[in-house]
């Protein structure tokens, strides 16, 4: 949403739509959003085949319009029909209820407020994925990206340094998650039947995603611990060896299948799952970064000599954003390897590593909502130019080569985001991000 | 009784250099003392000593009677020393508010784990950091800056910043590195204010490093001249104004006042 509400913004035309819109709460266009939605499931179907189309849209009709160009004006039509005019007429039209609600969920407690906006945006995207396994799998994708990118800009944005580990980290977090689940509740060839009853799975398998983080976290210490020493180009070095001693490693490990792979992952993530451990690293993470502890990263990261002066013990700073950053890509990587239910080690290698770098540094550095929108994006804009086969690996670098050269720090960069701003009653003019 | 700090006789090597050499000092509580020299002298390098920036090549450092030798800096800090920097060394990226909290980092009574899931304890220390740092920002009359991020301000904010957050480590040892290099003589006169009025009030010992004649021999009881590393002379402002060593170790340079 924010970075289709940010382009229309800088667009003339569009500012005078903007300016009689700004009344609008979180709360309204949540609401519209899911009217939305409903409008799709129920008459998607029909209006797509009427205006020419196979079937709905996956994503939002773009994959369409680069399939067949010839079908572009009914794409747009489909998407201003469905999903634009609804939710801006419905957002403007329950203005003064959506406000009123916002502000008496505020003065109850913010946590009801928060959680009734979590609700209703889970709402929304369940209706949206439940047309189409694709766009559930494309939901959870992005949900795990969103997670991995955070926990990046916490070591890359926050602490200032430059680290290539993360794929290590995401490696480490599938396989000892997935060893752990086949290993306790699943009958496998290798591992022998289940340990454990495997009705018990579901509830244990949080215990296995923060046993992956955890694995995660002993691994980042093996890199902080010679590269925290001195500052510059090290720890850059030091983590991108780690990353393929970690890709050997599994590749040669035959007990887990080496370069083939690993499979057996129970089917335990279903949406819901992944959203709400996206919450929770999004939650944990936006807490970490807005306290003193989690600030003194940024000191170290503008000067660490000043730092150290001012009582900020900062070898104890930055290994603990370190190995908590990687705890949380460990925890992605471990729900990565569940939603596919099969990893390999080719996965976790410099690809992964520039898609997710591309992700952080895109969506803004030191900002928890710049890695939202950076993650969604690409994770988007990867499956929009999926049509477009090898080509796509030539647009997504060149993307990335522009926003480097026009807008170096990211589309959201150094913003301190409030939640219980973004959830506040817009009577007035003011306007969240 | 011994002194708030005691120093004897440091020395410190940079390779083959030598940067200072046989350096005793005395401060007691609630003193102001003074540290002049000529540039490259190695005054800043004493600061660097004391603070655990460098670790000297010989001799014995102790404040309130702890050897700070191989101390790190941010232990040295929580121990009562606040320093400023010669080149202002603030946080490009953080508020002036955040400064002066992030000062605070030793005296912080949550743990991680409070702050990750946002308990209340977190609350109510970050709600008591953040009553204490605008307690300093009032005191610089710097409050109405605080959410300013510091590369916005003028000079003379930023300096009084530096200063605001040197204070948030509540100091019994404030080391002030050239605290009125770059102003213009108003800025100067306040900042001169400023120091007496903190001294005053918190009464911490201030260790002074200046090149403006006029600020230490208005601020300071006793003066240190050091020259390659050595000190010359030392003794009050009057003695030092006359001093033959300490004019000859300028000579050539013009006194800015």
């Amino acid at each position: 949403m924010a970075p289709i509400l940010k382009a229309i913004k800088n667009n003339s035309f569009f500012q005078r739509v903007g300016e009689h819109l700004s009344g609008v709460p979180l709360l309204g266009w949540l609401l519209g959003a899911l009217t939305a939605v409903s409008l799709e499931l129920m008459i998607g179907g029909l209006l797509a085949r009427t205006l020419g189309m196979f079937g709905v849209p996956a994503l939002f009709g773009f994959r369409i319009m680069l399939k067949t160009p010839a079908l572009i004006p009914s794409a747009l039509v489909y998407v201003v029909v469905i999903y634009v005019l609804p939710t801006v007429v419905v957002a403007r039209v329950t203005e003064a209820w959506t406000n009123k609600i916002a502000g008496t969920l505020l003065g109850l407690s913010p946590i009801v407020a928060l959680v009734l906006h979590l609700a209703l945006l889970y709402g929304t995207l369940h209706l949206w994925g439940s047309v189409n396994d694709y766009r559930v799998l494309v939901l959870r994708m992005t949900f795990i990206a969103v997670m991995t990118t955070l926990s990046l800009n916490v070591i890359n944005g926050y602490l200032g340094e430059f680290s290539c580990s993360h794929p290590g980290f995401l490696a480490l977090g599938a396989y000892v998650t997935s060893i752990l689940t086949v290993l306790f509740f699943v009958d496998d060839d290798v591992f022998g039947s289940a340990l454990l009853p495997p009705a018990l799975g579901p509830f244990l398998f949080p215990v296995a995603l923060v046993a992956g983080g955890l694995s995660a976290s002993v691994g980042a210490l093996a890199v902080a611990i010679p590269s925290f020493r001195t500052r510059g180009d090290y720890l850059a070095i030091i983590s991108l060896a780690f990353t393929f001693i970690v890709k050997s490693l599994i590749e040669n490990l035959e007990i887990i299948g080496g370069p083939r792979g690993f499979m057996n992952q129970p089917q335990w993530v279903p949406l819901p799952v992944v959203f709400v451990a996206m919450v929770i690293c999004v939650a944990i993470i936006y807490n970490f970064v807005r306290s003193t502890l989690g600030k003194a990263t940024c000191a170290v990261r503008d000067d660490e000599t000043a730092a150290g002066h001012l009582t900020i013990d900062t070898r104890r700073t930055k290994i603990v954003a370190f190995l908590f950053a990687a705890f949380w890509a460990g925890v992605a990587g471990g729900l990565f390897a569940h939603v596919l239910g099969y990893v390999n080690p080719g996965t976790f290698g410099l690809l992964k590593l520039s898609e997710v770098l591309a992700m952080v540094y895109l969506g803004g550095l030191n900002s928890v909502v710049g890695s939202i929108v950076g993650a969604v994006g690409i994770e988007l804009l990867r499956e929009i130019l999926r049509p477009l086969e090898i080509v796509r690996w030539i647009i997504l670098p060149v993307i990335i080569i522009l926003f480097m050269m026009f807008r170096p720090t990211g589309l959201i960069a150094f913003t301190e985001f409030d939640v219980v701003d973004a959830l506040r009653p817009h009577r007035v003019e003011e306007r969240g991000e | 009784m011994m002194p708030l700090l005691q120093v004897d006789s440091m020395t410190h090597y940079f390779g083959g250099l030598r940067a200072v050499y046989d350096f005793d000092l005395e401060i007691e509580k609630g003193e102001m003392r003074g540290l002049i020299g000529p540039n490259g002298a190695g005054k800043s390098t004493i600061f660097n000593l004391i603070t655990g920036m460098y670790k000297p090549t010989e001799g014995q450092i102790r404040f309130k009677n702890v050897d700070l030798v191989g101390r790190r800096p941010y232990d040295i800090a929580g121990l009562g020393i606040g320093r400023t920097f010669q080149n202002l060394r603030l946080w490009r990226h953080i508020t002036v508010l955040d400064h002066v909290r992030l000062a605070r980092y030793a005296k912080i009574n949550y743990r991680l784990v409070d702050a990750f899931f946002g308990t209340g304890r977190w609350r109510r220390g970050e709600q008591e950091i953040t009553d204490k740092a605008y307690s300093f920002l009032e005191m610089m009359g710097i409050e109405r800056f605080a959410d300013e991020i510091v590369t916005n301000l003028p000079y003379g904010v930023q300096r009084k910043v530096e200063l605001a957050r040197a204070m948030a480590v509540e100091p019994e040892l404030l080391l002030l590195d050239e605290p009125t290099a770059g102003m213009n003589p108003e800025e100067m006169v306040e900042m001169m204010a400023v120091i007496r009025e903190i001294h005053d009030e918190f009464g911490p010992a201030i260790y002074l490093i200046e090149h403006r004649m006029r600020v230490v021999m208005d601020l300071c009881d006793y003066i240190q001249t050091l020259n390659f590393g050595e000190v010359i002379a030392e003794g009050t402002p009057d003695e030092i104004r006359g001093n033959p060593a300490v004019i000859e170790a300028y000579l050539g340079e013009e006194e800015e006042d």
